[in-house]
């Protein structure tokens, strides 16, 4: 098993996301993460799903959501390949003494305090998924008293976008007319 | 002109030439019921929702249009999810109407209320929930755009009440544009020129044929292809008729219950052409073990069919006639440069040989008791041209191994699913799309029973076939595994030979009701049935009990250790051990 990052174009239209989401469930493959939101194209929404499992049955999901008539496009953001990053909220316990250890490893971390209490602060943190792994176990030996995760987005580097990108399974399948295959559809 | 929901949907409908529609009114789709009285439409009023989900797959089973089916919300709408599911699986062309509680109240817990879209979801192609009555002839275009292209499948548009009722403009949309459904039908040149290739070199190839060439309409393409090449051809369950079973390379159907020849084929080749078929688990047997040493050619609309249960050496994503069609013409060419086609006599005299040897076989004793294969076959020798129908389970394996199918769409059963009950109603709606042709319906007794009721239908609608019931008084399929693997500890699968008394139970529905009991009554009550011509007809087969279904491969088995007959049969004395269905 390993993490694969999915970011799908879809139609923003009630329902997408149960259709989306259903696909993964109906095979018993828990979603790590998930983030939607609109594009810059009116209409029309990204989602970013992070899944853990392996590659081929990953390809069987793929293809299946390809099939989605509200999906337009899927690519899958190989590590390296594309820039990642979250927002986590975090309210840990910071009084007496802790309280100065937190806001130096938020000063390491160059993160934000967004809300102080006598007892608590409040953070946000934006970051590589790994940064934001490590900033949490630094924090958990204060005391997490509750977090809140946006969950990944990511886009490929370089300067196409994800409608001029092919997914590589396409040619593989042997499809005529490439950019039309992924269009999805069946 | 402005039109309300209701009056769009039937203009809509008209639009995309509907002529024939299988439904039920209830309170929610009670609007739309009231423009159908002025429309072209004709409304065939089913017993059950079930059945008119049914009716409309045989109607697209049989015509390649596209079947329609109307329920009410609520139950109407879940009494459909068989028959959708079905259609999915089978990838039959369906659009399902169905009416919704008032859009302020839906969410709400309201009287007969059920997400059905999101019921349905997983069951259909695509589904809609209209919310505006302007989008009424845009949804229905759309639905029926996708139901009838690709992949066919089932699509399902909920029409709220106030929907229906309130009214805007009428506008027929000219085009279809969906962003997110552009099906690939033209398959990649180059990857076509390496399968011809590949067909080329290969000494033992075979084609496994599957419905898509039905759906495709590529029998001709198919037909050119096998013979001008004298490549061999397997029909699955879902392909029987797409290539005559009377052709000297037709090699019958492989699977489960399918004939030795096609199995072994299958499993011997060295070479797969497998054209709009799924590697199906009842026909690969174990998967580990099927067809070890063949390489593999995969043609499929559906990108998603390739490579799923087998790696294709030649993947071609397309439309089956647009593929098999230019397939055929770079082999013509290519044995053109090769002064002829391959010798291949050795792997065709191989596959004539085991046809000779290991034909379907079953006895039928002078003196009975009457052979459900012995009905069948009689039945067959009447009524040839027939569009046969059938339910799941025994009666359906014999009725595809003794029929012999000469046509495409004259073979209409339910493969994926395995759906008891299909027989009767759509062997209804087949009747509906094709008025002119004989349709025969081979049920089960136990898969009767669960549709018997669109009978009235058949009666009042006037929609005449006949329906052979192969009448085992059990639950045949099921009879057959515990004897064989449950140590003969027969457990709920009794039903009686004779109840309900099934001429009785025809008579009572309008129809008339025939019984064989004895070999000898078997001609003389079949003729008898299809001299009837404005009435539907049950025939009460009443046969062996005992008799099971042969060839087979024991579910999870590899093909090699296919079985003949009873005499190949090894013990299984522990349940635990008994394959998984």
């Amino acid at each position: 098993m390993s993490l694969h990052t999915i970011s799908v174009l879809v139609e923003d239209k009630p329902g997408v996301l149960t259709r989306v989401a259903g696909l993964f469930a109906a095979r018993g493959y828990n979603i790590d993460s998930l983030a939607v939101g609109p594009t810059e194209e009116g209409g029309l929404s990204r989602m970013t799903i992070v899944v853990n499992v392996e590659s081929k049955p990953l390809e069987q999901v793929t293809k299946q959501l390809n099939k989605l008539v509200n999906v337009i496009k899927i690519l899958e953001l190989e590590p390296g390949e594309a820039v990642e990053r979250e927002l986590v909220l975090v309210k840990v316990r910071a009084e007496g003494e802790s309280r100065a250890r937190v806001m130096e490893i938020c000063d390491v971390f160059r993160v934000r305090i967004l809300d102080v209490t006598h007892r608590t602060l409040t953070i946000e943190a934006t970051g590589t998924p790994e940064k934001i792994e490590a900033l949490l176990e630094l924090l958990a030996d204060f005391g997490i008293v509750e977090l809140a995760r946006t969950g990944r987005i990511a886009l490929a580097r370089g300067d196409r976008g994800i409608r001029e990108r092919v997914l590589g399974r396409a040619k593989a399948a042997g499809a005529e007319d490439l950019p039309e295959w992924t269009g999805g559809g069946v | 002109m402005k039109v309300t929901g209701a009056q769009a949907l039937f203009k809509s409908l008209e639009g995309e030439g509907v002529d024939i529609v299988f439904g039920i009114p209830g309170g929610a789709i009670l609007p739309a019921y009231d423009p159908l009285l002025d429309s072209t439409v004709r409304h065939v009023l089913t017993r059950h929702e079930q059945g008119a989900g049914h009716a409309a797959e045989g109607y697209a089973w049989a015509t390649g249009k596209v079947g329609v089916c109307i329920a009410t919300s609520g139950p109407g709408g879940c009494n459909l999810v068989t028959a959708l599911a079905d259609a999915k699986m089978d990838s039959v062309p369906i659009v399902a109407i169905t009416g919704q509680v008032p859009t302020p109240v839906v969410g709400n817990d309201a009287f007969q209320e059920a997400d059905i879209t999101g019921i349905t979801m997983p069951v259909t192609k695509h589904n809609f929930l209209v919310k505006h009555p302007g989008e009424v002839a845009e949804t229905i275009r759309e639905a029926f755009h996708i139901a009838r292209t690709g992949r066919p499948g089932p699509v399902l548009v909920d029409l709220p009440k106030d929907v229906l009722i309130s009214e805007d403009v009428w506008k027929w949309p000219e085009h279809v544009d969906l962003p997110g459904y552009k099906p690939t039908t033209k398959g990649n040149q180059r990857q076509i020129r390496e399968a011809a290739k590949l067909i080329m070199r290969a000494k033992e190839p075979v084609l496994y044929v599957g419905g898509g060439v039905i759906k495709a309409e590529a029998t001709k393409e198919l037909f050119k292809l096998a013979t001008e090449c004298e490549l061999p051809v397997v029909t699955t369950l879902m392909a029987r008729g797409a290539f005559p079973d009377s052709h000297e390379l037709c090699f019958g159907m492989p699977g489960m219950h399918g004939c030795y020849t096609a199995v072994t084929a299958l499993q011997k080749a060295d070479l797969l052409v497998a054209l709009g078929s799924r590697f199906d688990d009842r026909v690969t047997g174990k998967l580990d073990a099927f067809a070890p040493n063949a390489k593999v050619i995969h043609v499929d609309i559906d990108p998603a069919e390739i490579g799923k249960n087998r790696l294709a050496d030649v993947p071609i994503v397309g439309d089956c006639r647009d593929v098999i069609g230019r397939l055929a013409a770079e082999l013509a060419k290519l044995q053109e440069e090769a002064g002829g086609v391959p010798d291949r006599t050795a792997w065709l005299g191989r596959l004539k040989g085991w046809r000779e040897e290991f034909p379907y076989r079953y006895d039928q004793p002078d003196d009975g008791p009457l052979k459900p294969q012995f009905a069948i076959e009689r039945l067959y020798e009447h009524a040839k041209d027939a569009i046969v129908v059938s339910g799941v389970g025994q009666h359906q394996m014999w009725a595809s191994q003794f029929w012999r199918f000469e046509e495409p769409r004259t073979w209409i059963n339910s493969g994926g699913l395995g759906t008891m009950g299909f027989a009767v109603p759509a062997a209804l709606g087949a009747k509906a799309g094709q008025p002119k042709k004989q349709v025969v319906a081979i049920d089960g007794d136990g898969c009767f029973q669960m549709t018997a009721q669109e009978l009235a239908t058949s009666s009042t609608e006037n929609i005449p076939f006949v329906t052979a019931i192969i009448n085992n008084a059990h639950l045949g399929m099921v009879r057959q595994w515990q004897e064989l693997f449950y140590n003969e500890r027969y457990s709920q699968v009794y039903l009686s030979y004779d109840v309900p008394d099934y001429v009785k139970l025809a008579e009572a529905y309008g129809a008339v009701g025939l019984r064989a009991e004895h070999p000898d009554e078997v001609d003389a009550v079949i003729e008898k049935a299809l001299s009837i011509e404005d009435r539907s007809v049950v025939i009460d087969f009443r046969v062996d009990s005992k008799e099971m279904c042969f060839p087979m491969v024991p579910a999870g088995s590899s093909n090699d250790d296919i079985i003949l007959g009873p005499e190949g049969l090894k013990p299984v004395t522990d349940p635990a051990e008994a394959p998984v269905a």
